[in-house]
């Protein structure tokens, strides 16, 4: 039954993959299916880092509204970028080649997520806290990266514009091949995690008892969730609550925990999201730069859902 | 210990009032051109600079962070939840979308019409959110304001949607992230309609504090209970929406100060809200002149420096041992 | 006087009262016992006008609850809920003293202050005035919110279970305290009882009910007997005679 749930999602993540692809073929065919090729690729590395990196950091944490990018990450990996730029000046570090000054951010992120985060998780007994400190993180990440930015160009307000939304239209291209050895390393690691994950769903004491080592564990993921973040921030800028969307409507869709399903099945929803919005807004709205804001709408409006919802029981 | 932590109550208010004597001064000589104190008196350009364009950012900021740091004390009041306020509640967000749409469909309109429409917006914005905050269980504190924080980034993206559909971006920006740098003489008087609504707030005190009691007890000592939560909701739309059409949102202001205050005075409202108000406004302008000095002759715009220094006092609230036994 | 119509209650399809009428008298103490959802504590928020009456008419001296105006009706009945909770920080003095509202909107006269420490001293509070009500232990917190009703200073006093929290020594202290204030004052005390036997020892009525109706109205003496007790609460329980107050085995 799962299974087939599973097939279903596949195949129209694949719809949406070929229409984008082939709708509006003109001019140069060859040249603009390299284009687009070049978007479809960050896209689905998009999809599959938000997708991943959510469901297990839902897992680690064992709660359903709580997202990377609640907790700040995407917003920290922005400041983190700042910082670096700030700490190298910005002349000698914009001459650096840009995958190796990616490389840095990405061990940056790693780093201060982990430290910032594991000592919360210790003490993961009240989740609303949690959360609530989370988003206050972000808007403080939010706000230092552009007093940062004023510091380090007090004359470019465009800085701190250009953090506040995610834009699917302007990928940044030039870190494709790099990002993309990070996304698959990722979902190789998860997938083979997978069983894993089951255990770790269970809770610190649970998983201890069926021995899993679990700071060590939980370190790991940790630090893999973080450099998926990053991928995802670096390509098309930060999405609160596309990860909440893409989880709350794969487990929904799959019906099921089980990480060997979930995954999969919340990498299609992810796709079917982005790809197949990206081709709707883009063909049929005529405008996909809004594709972000929208998402953000939605992903809001099932978040406040789920709290509602949640509080009920 | 009771006896010195009544005593120190009035302190702390003459604290606040002191400091904020001396940001006043330091508010006026503190900006791009340099203004040395012997030259306000013997150059008519520095008395017409201090008139036109100083005086009139040191009182927004004084007033907005006075006004705004009494508003987060009655949204808490009203939610009866210590980690709320307005721009963390949905109201400045449904404010910038009164502006906004005041902006696309009349864009002849005055500033006091803009601000009456953005706090009619504030309002329903507001009431939407309050309703369904009292519906959440009190038993989980937290709820409450993650609900707000989220509640408002909805809103916040329907109003960046707009925003980009009607290329009105830059102007969102304004309204967004606070800043004093634009006030001007002539440009900030609908604040005094804010303090206006500290006076009157200051008047209705003790009903307030009654109904941090809740609604049972208030009713109990009988107050009007649905007529005060209304009449509280439109002092907080009118504060929160007045600022963000003349400055913009700055956020944290009335949620660390009314905490700050709290723990060392207590929840009377009758003997507290003075130092509240006055504290906001030490707050603002505090990190308003740090916006000015940090990066001088460039500025940094005071929603961005509150954004850091209030986000920091936060956390530290959140996280800070619970002690006081 | 309390007079209570046909009042019902229904929450969706749940009834919680029904079609209650009945006079409570002015002066004494009438407890309210039964077991979990009879509806008694309903039936106190209907009569302090916290929930909108549904159906009937309840009026206290004449004055209907739904139409008198609230302020007035603040300076004839107080109550107390049950686990009222204080989240604000404020002082014990403060606390009690915001009681005094109905009569001074806030700004309190000399008589207030008397009335304040009057209650203050009744119930114990007088070395804890300035401490903030946060850092009480859960007893002291419950005699603050008793001596903030009892400074009200009203008619009648409808009391939900006030002795939660409290320790033997303060349950009974604040059940003689009752009995003094409608013995000498001839206040009118409803209280909602879980300790059958204070209801036995202080109550001059008692009112029991179960599943949204009366089921039955008398002195201790023709209350307490073990086949009505069975009736009300399920189960037999021995009563005893000590010195002329009639003392329930529920515990055998």
């Amino acid at each position: 039954m799962c299974n087939r749930r599973l097939l279903c999602l596949g195949a129209a993540a694949l719809a949406c993959v070929i229409a984008f692809m082939t709708i509006g073929l003109r001019g140069n065919i060859g040249f603009v299916l390299s284009l687009r090729a070049a978007k479809l690729a960050a896209l689905l590395q998009v999809s599959v880092s938000i997708a991943v990196s959510t469901v297990i950091f839902q897992t680690v944490t064992n709660n359903r509204i709580l997202t990377p990018s609640i907790m700040g990450l995407d917003a920290l990996y922005l400041f983190g970028q700042m910082l670096l730029v700030f700490m190298l000046g910005g002349l000698g570090y914009a001459a650096l080649d840009s995958q190796l000054k990616f490389g840095g951010e990405v061990l940056v992120l790693m780093a201060l997520a982990t430290g910032l985060l594991l000592p919360m998780l210790r003490r993961r007994t009240d989740m609303e806290l949690m959360l609530l400190a989370g988003i206050i993180f972000g808007v403080l990440f939010r706000s230092l990266h552009s007093l940062l930015a004023r510091l380090v160009d007090p004359n470019d307000f465009a800085v701190a514009q250009g953090a506040s939304f995610a834009n699917f239209n302007n990928v940044r291209t030039d870190l494709l091949i790099f990002a993309a050895v990070l996304t698959l390393m990722g979902a190789v690691i998860a997938w083979r995690a997978r069983h894993v994950l089951d255990v770790v769903a269970l809770g610190a004491d649970a998983a201890t008892g069926l021995g899993v080592t679990w700071s060590k564990t939980v370190t790991g993921l940790l630090a893999l969730v973080s450099a998926l973040v990053a991928v995802s921030t670096a390509l098309v800028g930060p999405v609160a609550f596309m990860g909440l969307l893409v989880a709350a409507l794969a487990e929904r869709l799959a019906d099921t925990r089980r990480h060997a399903i979930l995954i999969p099945a919340a990498i299609s929803t992810a796709i079917i999201i982005l790809v197949g919005g990206q081709t709707l807004f883009q063909h049929v709205f005529g405008n996909s730069s809004t594709l972000g804001v929208v998402i953000e709408f939605v992903g809001g409006l099932v978040f406040l859902f789920l709290l509602v919802l949640g509080s009920r029981k | 210990m009771s006896t010195a932590a009544v005593k120190q109550s009035p302190l702390t208010g003459w604290i606040a009032g002191l400091v904020l004597a001396i940001l006043f001064v330091l508010s006026l000589f503190t900006g791009v051109d340099e203004l040395p104190f012997g030259r306000v008196l013997s150059d008519g350009r520095g008395i017409e600079l201090v008139l036109v364009s100083r005086l009139p950012r040191t009182l927004a900021a004084i007033l907005a962070g006075a006004s705004l740091a009494i508003a987060g004390l009655i949204m808490q009041t009203l939610a009866r939840n210590r980690y709320v306020e307005p721009s963390t509640a949905g109201t400045a967000q449904s404010a910038e979308l009164g502006i906004l749409l005041v902006t696309l469909l009349w864009p002849a309109a005055n500033l006091l019409t803009k601000g009456l429409i953005a706090s009619a917006a504030a309002l329903i914005g507001t009431s939407l959110f309050l309703a369904t905050a009292h519906r959440l269980p009190p038993t989980q504190p937290f709820l409450v304001p993650l609900f707000g924080l989220v509640y408002g980034g909805v809103i916040g993206a329907a109003v960046t949607f707009v925003a980009w559909q009607a290329d009105l971006l830059q102007y969102l920006s304004i309204w967004t992230n606070g800043d004093f740098s634009g006030v001007l003489r002539g440009r900030y008087e609908l604040l005094w309609l804010g303090a206006l609504m500290v006076v009157f707030a200051w008047f209705i005190a003790d009903r307030l504090t009654i109904m941090t009691l809740g609604r049972d007890a208030s009713i109990g000592l009988g107050i009007d209970y649905r007529r005060m939560l209304q009449l509280g909701l439109v002092i907080v739309s009118v504060i929160s929406a007045l600022s963000v059409v003349i400055v913009g949102v700055i956020p944290f202001v009335g949620l660390v100060v009314p905490n700050i205050v709290s723990r060392l005075m207590g929840d009377n409202l009758r003997g507290t809200l003075p130092a509240v108000a006055a504290s906001g406004a030490v707050l603002v302008l505090g990190c308003d002149i740090l916006g000015r000095l940090i990066r001088h002759p460039y500025e940094v715009p005071v929603g961005t420096v509150m954004g850091c220094v209030g986000g920091l006092i936060f956390l530290w609230l959140l996280f800070r041992r619970p002690s006081d036994v | 006087m309390i007079r209570i119509e046909n009042v019902s209650l229904r929450h969706g399809s749940a009834e919680i009262l029904h079609d209650i009428s009945l006079t409570i008298p002015k002066g004494g103490i009438t407890a309210l016992i039964g077991p979990n959802g009879a509806g008694k504590s309903s039936l106190l928020s209907l009569i302090a006008r916290l929930q909108p009456l549904q159906s009937g008419t309840i009026s206290i001296d004449g004055f209907p609850v739904d139409t008198t105006p609230n302020r007035d009706l603040a300076r004839i009945i107080a109550i107390l809920r049950q686990d009222s909770i204080v989240a604000s920080r404020l002082r014990v003095r403060e606390l009690v003293g915001f009681s005094r509202f109905p009569h001074s909107r806030g700004r309190l006269t000399a008589e207030d202050r008397v009335v304040i420490d009057q209650s203050l001293q009744q119930f114990d509070l007088a070395d804890l005035a300035d401490r903030f009500i946060d850092t009480l232990s859960g007893g002291q917190r419950q005699r603050a919110l008793v001596a903030m009703a009892f400074a009200q200073a009203t008619d009648y006093l409808l009391l939900d279970e006030p002795l939660n929290n409290l320790d033997m020594y303060f349950a009974r202290d604040l059940m003689r305290s009752l009995r003094r204030i409608a013995d000498e004052n001839g206040k009118t005390v409803v209280i909602v009882l879980h300790d059958i036997n204070q209801a036995g020892a202080y109550a001059d009525r008692i009112i029991a009910m179960k599943a949204g109706r009366i089921a039955a109205d008398g002195s201790p003496a023709e209350l307490l007997r073990p086949e009505i007790l069975q009736a009300i609460f399920g189960f037999r329980m021995e009563v005893a005679d000590m010195g002329g107050t009639p003392v329930v085995l529920h515990f055998r």
